[in-house]
Formats: structure tokens, C-alpha cells, sequence
């Protein structure tokens, strides 16, 4: 499947460094398949600000979220994407995203852009404002538009062409590649136990 | 241009650049355990894939396990039903597995540079942020999420973008009561959270060479709290050292030497950006993220972040010396390993917990356990007033019974101080050295270790 543009409503969520453990605490990880983590994105946030905007039912259906800095960062757990895949996001537009974080989301097929600190801030005022503005991330030519604005957004060169190629479920191609991996695995000293 | 060990290991395994430009890398250690790993089976499962190495895999159970009764089945229904899919998926798949009662369990990041299966030169993915602690080693080590899990179960591979590197040099010599947990909070805190992010973080000079291997791997354990996925030491003397006697390091050790020796960061290295650090005190952290730290004769900084402030009831302009504090853990993959346990252990011996204070000492794996057993450390920590508890992650991130309770504050020789980390919604992290947080268990305060020993 290829992704091109992803077209929804917004929300958005205010700060630098928000950490997987706020976006899912831990004691909801115990789970054997990640199908039902919806229900705990930003529980405990959610809990000690009752008007946090994953509770507030104006943004009940958003599939755009909208970040600051260092979104993800902390522990590798893909519980925290799913939590936020459950809750509808299909793409998150932030300042800048933690790696493990970003190449989860990659991996589900979710869009993970960055765009400057400016634009970011006017999308969030413009979806405070009016929470069905609908906003459309242009992947192929890397722009954000809502109403009559628009803005540039920066992808990394790999994950853009992994989701509008439609190949980031690399699996299949890794496996295309069998051949090679014998030969790379016969020829490093520790595998031959030197 | 000199080529760095980043450099090398890349090249040596990398099996081709994929559609999207990202290089496909081949793993050479898979380490698994059973909170991230049941979920990429079941996705092997849906597809109908096998473990294509199930001999480069090795798992343990860490997250979940209780440290006080570790009798099955677990009390946590949905604990024993995550124990009971790592048995049955390591079975099925013939995956090594060191479980509750091998004698070989406990933190991942404890036993694989144990058991010497962690090893220069390799790449070492694992389902955990922490991974990074096996670049002491001089390893390209990494954490992974689920979906990655599954592709190099599947495939033995991951598909993923070389970072650029920046080589960070500590010199000068620490004082004594600073540790390798000080050098890298004070390098968090200089870079910041957000800078390592795109980068893996070469640590160079002095400082590191003369380390040993244990503090060496607090060091690189810490490097993803500086936003670096990955973290390493050029492997030498002192690495070979450790290895040697390991039940799963090489046999033909003279030619893995020179293997290992091939490897390092060349002399004429180039590296896309260089840091130093020097002056390192006591660090202690005050907020919410692990850069948010000061120095122990430090005061609260007057532009601290306002959020992190109001979590943590602390005033700006402060001292963070004298905090009181309710819970002492020391353990975690960052601090649990036995020199941890035995600068702990120096500190507490003739000293009661204070009144009050819920302590906690916890070994990294069952061997660090019996070593400070052999040594007498356990009783010294007993006599003292700590609890003392079977290996597992703990109260680092409360997926077990050991939490904090309302707002409690806690000195933690762990990894994170983020809100709600360690189980309480409101609990309070102060993050610091083992040496550290013993003393503040005993003094029921945040104290200069300096001035005790």
C-alpha cells in the first residue's frame, strides 16, 4: 500500500520531550497483542488534566496529531504508536521526533514529518480555534494545507520513500535478499568463531 | 580518512542498500525479553514466517518478574500469562532462553556482557531503549521497537539509515565520589536530551580508558537519554580482559584480539561533531527529563522549566542538597551490576536506612546476586535496613510490584526520571550515582557523598 497524503482532522499536544511513559504508562504494557491500547494514550495525563485534548470530545475523531520537539523520546516500546493508532492517528507533524519512536510509527505505516517551530504553532492555534478545520499532509510534495495556508514539511529521505513507494513493510524485500545475508553472516569473524 | 569503528561494523554488515535508500544491516545478537518480543511472534505467526537465526537469539525475562516472590504462577495474571508466551515461543522456536531458576536470569543488559555474548564488532539489536549499554564493548548496539523485532527474527535483519557520530572526551580525572553515572548525567545535561538525536555518540579519552568495563556500559546504557540511539567505547585491553572466561566468548581468543584490535576508530578519524567534557561533580536531577540535573553544590537553575517544577513541588533557585527524600533504589540496567552494589554497599556498611525510608537494593541478574552474596555485601545492605531483592528491572519502571506510592520521592540509581515512571502517577525520581543514593537512604536526604567517604 502506498501512503501519499493522509487527510483528517487535527489535535495536537503541547511541550518538548514527551516521553513514551506519558503516552502509554508501563503497567498498561502487559498486553500480548497491541490491538486495544486506544483507550490508555495519555491515561495518566489525561487523569491530572481533565481538559487534556485526547479527552476533549471537540477533537473525538482527529487522525492528524500536532507535536512539538523530541516527540517519543525514552523507551523503544511500540505500545506508545499503538496507543495513538488506536486512539486514530494516522500521521504526526512535530519539531522534531526521537528515533525509536519515529521508526515505530515507520513501521505501522504511519507518517512521522517535521516542520518549523512557527508553522507548527499556527496549526495548533488554527485546530484550537476550529477543531474540524481539515488539514492534508501532501507527502510526495512535502507540504502541509489547511484552509488557504500551507506550509513545507522535512521527512527523512528513507521513511518518505518507504511510505509513497509503499514499501515500508521491508520484510519481503529483506528476504529477496537471503542470498546475501548467508554470505555477509559467513564472513564476519565472530560467526565463524574466529 | 581514517574509518571509525562505526564505520567498520556498518560496512562489515551491511547486506544492501533497499528500495527506500535505507541499508539493510545484519544483527549478529538478537536479545529478546517478554514484554516487546510475544507480539512480533504473533505478527510471525499471521504471516506465516519462521526465525530465520534462532541460534543468534537469546532471551531472559527482566520487565515483569517480581523481586521478592518469584514463585509461579505470579499473583499478576497478565505478568504469568507474558512469562508463559516467552517459554512457549523460545521453545517452539529453539530460542536459548535463560529463565527464573537458570541461575542466568536478570536484566538483559546485565547478562549478555556476563555471559559474554556480547562482543566487540558485533550488532546487537534488542526490544529495549537500553540496548546502547552493549557499546561498552565497542558494539553498535541499538534498541528496537516491535515491528523491528519481528524483522530480524524474520530475516535476520533490520532496514535502517547509518547515523553520523560525534566523539564526546572526558579527561581530566573524576574526584573521588564521582562516578561514570555523574559523567554521563553531566553529558545529558551539556547536550541536552534532544542532541543525539540523528547521532551515535563515540565516548573518548581518560576518563573512559581508565574506566572498567561496569562503568563504561553505565555510560553507554545512559547514551539514549541523550536522545543517542546508540553509544560506544573502542574496545581494548580492559574489554579483553572481561571477556576472557566468559561461557560464550570466543575460545580462540588470540584471533579474536586481533579481530577486536581491527575494528577501533582510526587515529585520523573525522567525526561530524566533537564535544568536551571536563569538572565533573556529584549530579543529582531536579525535573522530569534526565537533562534537567545540577550539580550537587548546585542550586535549582532560575530559568528551570516551569512544568517540570510544578511536578516536582521544588522551587527555583533551591538547593537541590537536603531534599528530603521517602525511597532509596539501587539497581536498574543502568546501576546494577556488582562494583554498583559494592560502592553501595561502602557506603551503608555501619550506617542504618533513616527512619522512614523505604530502601531497596537490587541485584542486575541471578550471578550479580550470588557475587554479592559470596562477598557478604547482602547482610551489609540487610544490617543496614534494605530490602535486599532478586534480579529484575524493578522499580527503573514499574511493570512489577515495586512502585512508588503518591508523590514520593525517590534517589534511583535508574535511568529516567520521567513523570509516572516509577508506578506512581505523582511519583518524584531524583536520578544519581549508587554511592549517592545510599547515602541518601541512610541520611533520609539528598547529601554530598563527598563528605562522607
Amino acid at each position: 500500500m502506498k501512503i501519499e497524503e493522509i487527510k483528517g482532522r487535527g489535535i495536537f499536544v503541547k511541550g518538548d520531550d514527551i516521553d513514551t511513559d506519558r503516552i502509554i504508562p508501563a503497567r498498561f504494557m502487559k498486553v500480548l497483542d497491541f490491538s486495544k491500547l486506544g483507550k490508555y494514550a495519555f491515561y495518566d495525563e489525561r487523569e491530572k488534566h481533565p481538559n487534556h485534548t485526547f479527552s476533549d470530545a471537540r477533537y473525538r475523531g482527529a487522525s492528524i496529531l500536532v507535536a512539538n520537539k523530541n516527540f517519543g523520546c525514552g523507551s523503544s516500546r511500540e505500545h506508545a504508536p499503538a496507543a495513538l493508532i488506536g486512539f486514530g492517528i494516522r500521521a504526526i507533524i512535530g519539531e522534531s521526533f526521537a528515533e525509536i519512536f519515529a521508526g515505530n510509527c515507520i513501521a505501522n505505516g504511519i507518517p512521522v514529518v517535521t516542520a518549523k517551530k512557527d508553522d507548527i504553532e499556527n496549526l495548533m492555534e488554527v485546530i484550537k480555534d476550529d477543531p474540524a478545520s481539515e488539514i492534508k499532509i501532501d507527502l510526495a510534495s512535502d507540504r502541509v494545507e489547511y484552509g488557504d495556508f500551507s506550509f513545507g514539511i522535512c521527512q527523512k529521505e528513507g521513511h518518505k520513500r518507504c511510505l509513497v513507494g509503499g514499501t515500508w513493510d521491508v520484510i519481503g524485500e529483506m528476504l529477496e535478499n537471503k542470498g546475501k545475508v548467508l554470505k555477509i553472516r559467513h564472513g564476519l569473524p565472530y560467526v565463524r568463531r574466529f | 580518512m581514517g574509518k571509525s569503528l562505526l564505520d567498520k561494523v556498518w560496512e562489515m554488515h551491511r547486506v544492501a542498500e533497499l528500495k527506500s535508500g535505507l541499508d539493510q544491516i545484519f544483527i549478529g545478537l538478537h536479545l529478546i525479553h517478554e514484554v516487546t518480543s510475544p507480539q512480533a511472534f504473533s505478527m510471525l505467526r499471521d504471516r506465516k514466517l519462521k526465525v530465520m537465526f534462532p541460534e543468534n537469539t537469546v532471551a531472559t525475562v527482566d520487565h515483569i518478574v517480581p523481586t521478592d516472590n518469584q514463585s509461579r504462577p505470579f499473583k499478576d495474571k497478565l505478568a504469568e500469562e507474558m512469562m508463559k508466551a516467552i517459554e512457549q515461543n523460545t521453545k517452539a522456536n529453539k530460542i536459548r532462553f535463560f529463565g527464573l531458576g537458570s541461575g542466568k536470569q536478570g536484566i538483559v543488559h546485565i547478562i549478555a556482557p556476563e555471559l559474554g555474548l556480547t562482543q566487540p564488532g558485533m550488532t546487537i539489536a534488542c526490544g529495549d531503549s537500553h540496548t546502547s549499554t552493549h557499546g561498552a564493548f565497542g558494539a553498535i548496539a541499538f534498541g528496537i521497537g516491535t515491528s523491528q523485532i519481528r524483522d530480524v527474527l524474520a530475516t535476520g535483519c533490520l532496514a535502517m539509515s547509518k547515523p553520523k557520530l560525534r566523539r564526546i572526551s572526558v579527561n581530566k580525572p573524576l574526584q573521588k565520589g564521582v562516578y561514570a553515572k555523574d559523567v554521563i548525567l553531566r553529558i545529558i545535561r551539556d547536550l541536552g536530551v534532544k542532541g543525539g538525536i540523528g547521532y551515535a555518540y563515540e565516548y573518548a579519552g581518560k576518563v573512559f580508558d581508565n574506566f572498567s568495563m561496569e562503568e563504561r556500559m553505565t555510560v553507554c546504557n545512559m547514551s539514549i537519554e541523550g536522545g543517542a540511539r546508540m553509544g560506544y567505547i573502542n574496545p581494548d585491553e580492559t574489554t579483553y580482559e572481561y571477556l576472557k572466561g566468559g561461557e560464550f566468548a570466543p575460545k580462540n581468543f588470540g584471533n579474536a584480539v586481533k579481530f577486536w584490535n581491527s575494528i577501533r576508530s582510526e587515529k585520523n578519524t573525522t567525526y561530524d561533531d566533537e564535544a568536551r567534557i571536563e569538572d565533573i561533580e556529584p549530579m543529582v536531577t531536579y525535573g522530569v527529563n534526565p537533562e534537567q540535573c545540577i550539580g550537587i553544590s548546585e542550586k535549582i537553575p532560575e530559568n528551570a522549566d516551569e512544568d517540570a517544577l510544578s511536578y516536582m513541588k521544588f522551587r527555583r533557585g533551591e538547593p537541590i542538597k537536603g531534599k528530603k527524600i521517602n525511597v532509596a533504589f539501587i539497581g536498574s540496567c543502568t546501576n546494577s551490576r556488582i562494583s554498583d552494589l559494592r560502592e553501595a554497599a561502602r557506603v551503608v556498611k555501619g550506617r542504618k536506612v533513616h527512619k522512614g525510608v523505604r530502601a531497596l537494593a537490587v541485584a542486575g541478574s541471578g550471578q550479580v546476586k550470588l557475587q554479592a552474596e559470596k562477598e557478604g555485601l547482602d547482610k551489609i545492605f540487610k544490617k543496614s535496613g534494605f530490602q535486599w531483592r532478586n534480579a529484575g528491572c524493578s522499580m527503573c519502571l514499574a511493570m512489577n510490584p515495586d512502585k512508588l506510592i503518591g508523590d514520593e520521592i525517590c534517589a534511583s540509581t535508574s535511568n529516567r526520571n520521567f513523570r509516572g515512571r516509577q508506578g506512581s502517577p505523582t511519583g518524584r525520581t531524583l536520578l544519581m550515582s549508587p554511592a549517592m543514593a545510599a547515602i541518601a537512604a541512610c541520611e533520609g536526604k539528598v547529601v554530598d557523598v563527598r563528605e562522607y567517604l
